[in-house]
């Protein structure tokens, strides 16, 4: 066993620490040796190659026990993350009150019911709440009470089931009471097997999530809505309303919007979404899954976009109204684009005056840090250093690694759903003729091309950044602002560094689309431009003449 | 334990927290400690990002992360390697680990691994550097918060106050066990102590450590806390202050001292309301043989004046009442006293002591008692609410969908608060918290007065 002392010391600011490579070896010294091997591969100083290759990265791998991470578990990333927006079926918690408890409506998803009599349950938390005798003798049975409550009092379409560490352990079969309850019941009652220590982070959850939505209610009813260019917004979470501002935008486009997974969502929606004829994917790291699934079965094909900043928002309209292929939508498109630049134009100006050459890292999710870097570039502010929570190579590096990606036990442990054409309503959306033009005009199908390509060469990009981390990144490089969740949001913050959270947006919000980049922009001035952060230290301390002025005064 | 008085099986919207979480609280009020969770990491991150959203503080729990492959085989190496990085990173003085779902329903032997990590350190001659370690047994399948909180203080003085012979009494010095109490709560509760002219011992003390200044330089632990060394030698204080009814007669910390070390125990009621409030400075004045500090008869005279005065506002005025079992109490006391009528006092927890602990503060002041109910969730409480048409609301946060419904106002006190500014900073306590939250019942009253009318008046 080495020393155990701590050997940290403060940066020293004037040698060549404050290089991206000697702060890398400087984050790593006090690890111990294994830690500290582990945690090389996961910190990289970005280079990007002619063609877009960028090297590297350690992504999806067990957090160091001990180590203060900002990840979560499989049920966080399952109930949390993707059935949590849900607002109309009846999620129940099987286990004991904390999961459930911390998982209530905490993100700030938003919804809007289109009638005010529709099921609303998204301020509900259910927990079987489970007991002493239900871990000694199984808690199946009050599970079966709960669901059955559940249906008794709400009448709810459809009841799911989330199960928490202790249900794996003393093996309740959820599956099977599902199965049991939805013939008894009649309505749709389905499972998810989410136990916090299934995966590495949330993303284990994620997939979990995918695979039961894709089970157990895509393409349950062929019912399609009326409209001509009709696509799912993918792993777009309506926090702080997100969703709002981009189903406006499409409305305005004349885009019809079949289902958002899952911000603002319904069963209904969702149960008709394989009636699209695109998927559009936001968040690629929650998400893609489904968008794969979709695509095997139903023929839909699925394409990355971003409504994050302004700039983007408009290259992902024009990337839908070109596949789309028609003059109208894109006549349609380019007129919205027009309308509401001018404004956003107006207040980026502004803003940039007092923003331009501040910096910013960030440290948050499987998709923001990324997407959020084109707001920062729209207000001339530099992105220094940026990672992600719980995403894996793909999201850092595009998705041409994956061909290449090691399966190791913990995505082992998550089931890769077997996917076959339907032999009925498998339908090519387009042509291959029409698939092949489109790509020799540059358009990506089933593409992400990762963070990393974008960042400039030097940056700092960091997996699962621990708190230690964080600590020295800061004492170096005093980014203007920080972004990342409020678990770092104070700690980040007693630095005298102001933190973002880029999770639940601090109460803020929309961000996307384009009200959301003039909002953010805002935002950012108020935050970078705070006078808050000189006050920190009292006259007396920081200044001893002019207090002494004061004095004599 | 069985819900006995809930109709439903399941919980709907629980007025609770998990077991974890209340020891994790009550090791963050000790000097240079680190709180540690031995299960998956999603439980200290959940509880993490919960604490924080009420204290806008930076709360660090570490945690073992365990996987599947633990799951089966067991967490030991995972504990060690995570004690080990927690040791290097914090330089602790105390790592407090506190148990899971998880790792209780594997049945991993905490102790006996810490034993062990224990042993390895000194034979690897690091042993000197070691911080203290405490375990408490926290499965959230068997209890709540509160019942963690108190385990978790109970655990620390079992480990440091082992030798009462060895230690040179302290006359002139109190134990004070608070309980849950905000930061706020706890600084006043010092500053009582300290006008007595007596030194105090406060475990835990989280009025710095989650509610600390801004500043400059960062402590990755940060300052205030529970002085370990005062830990060590509260076997020989004078006495011991132990608050919350419902805990009385139990196994608390504080009977562990006056069992081990034969430090007199004094139990009473979380003094909220005048005549709690009355007990805790009575039982000073009587233990310590010392008068009563004209500062605080002054704000006692004051408090009872303005009794007088919001009389009229609140007379009469029915209250539901919800949240921990021995804050419900303390409120209940208070409301009962000031001519309201509490119609339903509610927890999650399930002491079964809450009945009889509410008629304790209630008989001979109210007529009937109220109803009280105990493994309430808000689901049962809307129910009953409905039936009841009370004026108030006075509970934390969770409360608030209710009180919407209802349009009625929530006074918010008490833990979690996310939904408004400065939980940590409400004071709750003895006459001037009594005071504070008089002051929030009455313009909560008049407000809804004001604003139902129609005309607009001014003069309230």
């Amino acid at each position: 066993m080495a020393v155990l002392k701590s050997t940290e010391s403060k940066l020293d600011l004037e040698n060549e620490c404050l290089s991206p490579d000697g702060l890398k070896q400087e984050l790593l010294r006090v690890y111990p040796t294994k830690v500290a091997r582990k945690r090389a591969k996961q910190i990289v100083v970005n280079k990007v190659k002619e063609g877009g290759g960028v090297p590297e990265i350690g992504a999806n791998t067990r957090t160091v026990p001990g180590i203060i991470t900002q990840r979560g578990c499989t049920y966080a990333g399952c109930k949390g993350v993707v059935l949590g927006p849900t607002r109309d079926i009846v999620n129940i918690t099987h286990g004991p009150i904390g999961c459930g408890f911390y998982s209530w409506l905490t993100r700030r998803n938003q919804t809007r019911l289109e009638n005010p009599k529709d099921h609303q349950f998204m301020t509900y938390c259910f927990s079987t709440d489970m007991q002493d005798e239900d871990i000694v003798f199984g808690g199946e049975k009050k599970l079966r009470a709960a669901i059955q409550e559940a249906y008794d009092i709400f009448k709810p379409k459809a009841i799911s089931i989330f199960a928490t560490c202790p249900v794996g352990l003393i093996g309740d079969d959820i599956h099977a009471v599902a199965r049991e309850m939805r013939e008894k019941l009649g309505i749709n009652v389905f499972g998810f097997s989410c136990e916090g220590y299934k995966g590495v982070s949330q993303s284990a959850g994620h997939h979990i999530a995918n695979n039961g939505l894709f089970t157990h209610i895509i393409g349950l009813d062929d019912t399609a809505p009326k409209g001509k260019y009709k696509m799912n917004l993918l792993g777009e979470y309506n926090i702080g309303g997100d969703a709002f501002e981009l189903d406006r935008i499409f409305k305005e486009c004349g885009i019809t919007l079949v289902a958002t997974f899952s911000g603002n969502s319904t069963y209904d929606q969702f149960s008709i979404s394989h009636t699209a004829d695109l998927n559009a994917v936001m968040c690629h790291r929650s998400i893609n899954y489904v968008a794969e699934m979709m695509e095997k079965k139903f023929g839909i094909p699925w394409i990355k976009i971003n409504f994050i900043g302004a700039e983007a928002t408009a290259k992902s309209l024009r990337k839908i109204a070109k596949y789309f292929d028609e003059p109208e939508l894109t006549e349609r498109v380019e007129e919205v684009i027009a309308r509401e630049m001018p404004e956003i134009l107006r207040v980026r100006e502004e803003v940039r005056r007092r923003c331009e050459g501040k910096t910013a890292m960030l440290f948050v999710g499987g998709s923001r840090a990324h997407h959020y870097q084109e707001l920062f570039k729209e207000i001339g502010m530099k992105v220094i250093a940026a990672g992600y929570e719980f995403a894996h190579r793909d999201d850092y590096e595009g998705r041409r690694v994956l061909s290449g990606l090691k399966v190791d036990a913990d995505s082992r442990n998550i089931e890769e759903l077997e996917v076959h054409e339907d032999p009925e309503r498998y339908r090519p959306r387009k042509t291959t003729e029409e698939i092949e033009r489109l790509r020799r005009e540059g358009f990506s199908f089933k593409d992400y091309e990762g963070m990393m390509p974008e960042m400039e060469n030097q940056t700092l990009v960091i997996d699962d950044i621990s708190h230690h981390e964080t600590d020295k990144l800061i004492e170096a490089y005093k980014p203007s602002i920080f972004c990342a969740g409020i678990k770092e949001k104070y700690v980040v913050q007693k630095m005298g560094i102001p933190l973002k959270q880029l999770h639940s947006y601090d109460s803020g919000g929309p961000y996307a689309g384009f009200k959301g980049a003039v909002n953010f922009y805002r935002e950012m001035d108020r935050m970078v431009n705070s006078k808050v952060w000189s006050y920190l230290k009292a006259p007396w301390q920081t200044n001893p003449e002019l207090s002494a002025k004061y004095a004599c005064d | 334990m069985h819900h006995s008085n809930a109709p439903y099986t399941s919980t709907t919207n629980a007025c609770k927290l998990c077991k974890p979480l209340g020891a994790c609280l009550a090791f963050r009020g000790i000097e240079g400690a680190v709180p540690f969770l031995h299960g998956s990491q999603g439980c200290a991150t959940y509880m993490r990002r919960y604490v924080i959203s009420h204290f806008r503080e930076p709360m660090d729990i570490a945690s073992s992360s365990l996987g599947e492959k633990h799951a089966v085989y067991g967490g030991e190496a995972n504990l060690k390697q995570g004690l080990r990085n927690v040791m290097h990173k914090y330089e602790a003085k105390l790592v407090g680990v506190a148990t899971t779902c998880l790792t209780e329903t594997i049945g991993d032997d905490v102790p006996m691994i810490l034993k062990a990590f224990r042993r390895e350190m000194e034979e690897s001659g690091v042993g000197s550097s070691l911080p203290a370690l405490v375990s408490v047994s926290t499965p959230s399948y068997s209890g709540a918060h509160m019942e963690g909180f108190h385990g978790a203080v109970r655990a620390v003085v079992d480990q440091f106050t082992g030798d009462p012979e060895v230690l040179p009494p302290r006359e002139n010095r109190v134990n004070l066990l608070p309980g849950f109490v905000s930061p706020a709560d706890t600084r006043y509760l010092r500053e009582i102590l300290d006008d007595f002219g007596v030194e105090s011992v406060i475990l835990p003390d989280i009025s710095e450590t989650m509610d600390g200044p801004a500043m400059e330089d960062y402590a990755k632990i940060p300052g205030g806390g529970t002085a370990i060394e005062d830990i060590r030698s509260m076997g020989g204080s004078r006495c011991t202050l132990e608050l919350g009814r419902t805990i009385m007669g139990t196994d608390t910390a504080g009977r562990l001292l006056r069992e081990r070390c034969g430090v007199p125990l004094h139990g009473m009621g979380t003094p909220i309301g005048l005549r709690e409030s009355d007990v805790f400075f009575s039982t000073l004045k009587c233990t310590l043989q010392r008068k009563i500090p004209r500062k605080h008869t002054l704000e006692r005279g004051r408090l009872v004046d303005a009794y007088v005065d919001a009389h009229k506002y609140v007379f009469g005025k029915k209250v539901v009442v919800f949240g921990e079992e021995d804050l419900v109490v303390g409120l209940t006391a208070f409301l009962a006293e000031i001519g309201a009528v509490p119609v339903l006092c509610a927890s999650g927890g399930e002491s079964g002591r809450f009945r009889e602990c509410i008629e304790g503060v209630t008989s001979g002041i109210l007529s009937p008692s109220p109803e009280v109910r105990e493994g309430m969730d808000f689901y049962d409480i809307a129910e009953e609410a409905e039936s009841l048409s009370p004026d108030l609301l006075i509970g934390h946060s969770k409360g608030f969908h209710l009180a919407k419904r209802l349009g009625i106002p929530l006074i918010r006190v008490g833990f979690p608060i996310h939904d408004r500014f400065g939980g940590q900073r409400i004071l709750h306590l003895a006459y001037r918290g009594t005071q504070n939250l008089l002051d929030r019942v009455v313009n909560a009253l008049l407000e809804k007065k004001q604003e139902d009318s129609p005309v607009g008046y001014g003069y309230m």
